[in-house]
């Protein structure tokens, strides 16, 4: 289970996360929703080691993450595909991929999630010696999830997957979601489109700046007037 | 694709006996010929330009402090080769200098590759933090304090100050700057294409993203800057024996800007690039256009504006022209192969096939 406890997070002098507590249990979704600027990708970069914690604990089955360098958090099994897809444009997908497991060793069990990778995404496989450039906004996207899955992670944060891509598409990557879900990857899930998101996702926390002031079950949420005002477009009466 | 492979094996062997069989003809023949003179050079600068690619094309470091590096590696080397009883008559101002030994050649030349990688990891530490533009003067702005320093009066038993080092180790067959050269490029190729390549490349397409994936960014630049510079300075080196002699104030900034124009006309982010432009460019810069330095080339017709260092202007235009119209260089960031150039004039038939039939049909 991947735990934050208390997390205070800033930049230069303006605070962006003060003080969340939220729980990842393992084999579930759960999804951070909130607006511009609530903090929620600071979240994600933290948790990764992109980003320096002011206090707090991040910890994963016990083990405290925070302060500790990129690669040891990838090895503990925690991996992102960051926003806005940054997939290596002029790399083919093959060689993407094989970026994801650069701190693995073991060449047979790269090949296997290799294969495995392709089998959740054939399109990669029928583009495997494409730039990655040339592809289109989803098949970057999904080549981003599939990066991430090279290495294996136990957990597997994505961040804003459905940006700037076309409903039917975005459609397809929850679909994608939920597999990978279901073979045992735990997803963080952190998006501005909270319709998809709770509907997808077992937990939810609502993150309004810098502090959580709603979680509960997708299903829960879904269904809280607040939440319907705020964030699922239904108007005031 | 089995056959292929094997088909591309045969021709590769077969151009290299062509390349080697041609070498061997002017090294006997040609010795001291113009011909000579741009092979020479040409390999000498392939290997320099290769590892400014490496650099400014692979990993996206933009540096300009390859002659900086050349010149340590050719004083490095230079220093340590000449035989200790020439040494009175070379540093005759500095009382014979202070280093009174003499280490073979190929020691030498192996030192001369570490020596500016020490220097690398060094100005590395602070500089390699910087980004594009700010790095790119960083750099250069190294390459010209080394310079002044190895031309200091006080350093001068160690350099000889702003004098010529001579009379050093020397190669006789121009099979040797080719031979270290292709040895020193094939470590380079090996090292693209392996899982370090593939970290280089993604630190260059998106730094966040390869941050994200666990590359350790300052790890790496620092590698590439390292290798980089280890064979520059074998690259100085290899300059110095064709010069046959060594002075500071001939490594200027000009000489960065020389490889950084074969760089960008070959093709940034291609090996293969790279080697065409250095024998393209040295061939034309000593060579084919040398014509343009001539007030009177033909029929002794003056023409005014042709005096010596118009060469140098018509490299600015071309430089330009390549900037504005072709950004890719000669090879993009493509790499030359043999299933490249079948498919190449498979598409070039096809094309022929095409606009005969259309012609036909109309």
């Amino acid at each position: 289970m991947l735990k934050i406890e208390n997390l205070h997070v800033s930049y230069g002098g303006i605070k962006a996360l003060r003080g969340i507590s939220l729980e990842v249990p393992d084999g579930k979704i759960v999804t951070l929703i909130g607006a511009n600027g609530a903090g929620k990708s600071t979240t994600l970069r933290t948790i990764s080691g992109l980003v320096k914690a002011d206090s707090g604990s991040i910890s994963y089955d016990g083990q405290e993450l925070l302060g500790k360098p990129i690669n040891k958090i990838l090895e503990a099994g925690i991996a992102q595909s960051p926003e806005g897809r940054r997939v290596f444009a002029n790399l083919t997908v093959l060689e993407n991929l094989k970026i994801g497991a650069y701190l693995r060793k073991d060449k047979d069990g790269i090949e296997k999630d290799l294969k495995w990778v392709y089998s959740l995404f054939p399109r990669l496989e029928e583009r495997s010696w494409q730039l990655a450039g040339t592809l289109s906004g989803g098949e970057q996207q999904m080549l981003a999830v599939g990066r991430a899955l090279m290495s294996r992670p136990k957990v597997l944060m994505m961040d804003e997957p459905s940006l700037g891509l076309a409903p039917l598409v975005v459609q397809g990557i929850f679909d994608i979601i939920r597999t990978i879900n279901k073979e045992g990857v735990t997803v963080l899930l952190i998006e501005q489109n909270a319709n998809m998101a709770l509907k997808v996702a077992d937990f939810a926390y609502v993150l309004e700046t810098g502090t959580i002031t709603k979680f509960g079950t997708g299903a829960e949420l879904l269904a809280d007037e607040s939440i319907k005002e705020a964030y699922l477009g239904k108007s005031k009466k | 694709m089995k056959n292929n492979k094997k088909r591309n094996l045969l021709l590769s062997l077969i151009l290299a006996a062509i390349c080697i069989a041609f070498l061997l003809y002017v090294d006997k023949f040609q010795h001291y010929s113009m011909l000579a003179t741009v092979l020479k050079k040409g390999a000498i600068y392939s290997l320099v330009a290769v590892s400014l690619n490496l650099l400014n094309g692979f990993t996206g470091l933009f540096s300009l402090g390859q002659a900086g590096f050349m010149m340590i590696g050719a004083y490095t080397y230079s220093i340590l080769t000449i035989p200790v009883a020439d040494r009175a008559g070379v540093y005759q101002y500095f009382d014979g200098g202070i280093v009174q030994f003499c280490v073979p050649m190929i020691v030498g030349l192996i030192l001369a590759g570490i020596v500016p990688a020490i220097f690398a990891w060094l100005i590395g530490l602070p500089v390699l933090k910087l980004k594009s533009d700010y790095l790119a003067i960083a750099t250069l702005g190294f390459a010209e304090i080394m310079r002044a320093i190895i031309q200091w009066k006080q350093v001068g038993p160690l350099t000889n100050a702003s004098n010529l080092l001579k009379k050093f180790a020397n190669f006789d067959s121009i099979l040797f700057p080719f031979i270290v050269s292709a040895i020193c490029i094939g470590f380079i190729v090996l090292l693209i294409n392996s899982t370090y390549g593939r970290a280089f490349k993604a630190i260059r397409d998106d730094e966040i993203a390869a941050e994200a994936m666990g590359i350790n960014l300052a790890k790496h630049k620092m590698q590439a800057f390292l290798i980089s510079s280890f064979f520059a300075g074998i690259g100085g080196a290899l300059l110095a024996m064709f010069q046959s002699s060594v002075q500071a104030s001939t490594f200027t900034s000009t000489m960065t800007y020389e490889i950084l124009l074969i760089v960008v006309i070959g093709g940034i982010g291609s090996i293969t690039g790279s080697i065409i432009g250095s024998f393209l460019y040295i061939a034309c810069s000593e060579w084919w256009l040398r014509f343009l330095d001539d007030p009177a080339p033909y029929l002794h017709v003056n023409i005014s504006f042709m005096r010596p260092g118009f060469r140098m202007l018509v490299f600015s235009v071309v430089i330009m022209i390549v900037v504005l119209f072709f950004r890719k260089g000669i090879m993009g960031d493509r790499e030359f192969s043999w299933d490249g150039i079948f498919n190449f004039f498979k598409k070039l038939c096809k094309k022929k096939d095409k606009s005969a039939k259309e012609v036909a049909s109309k």
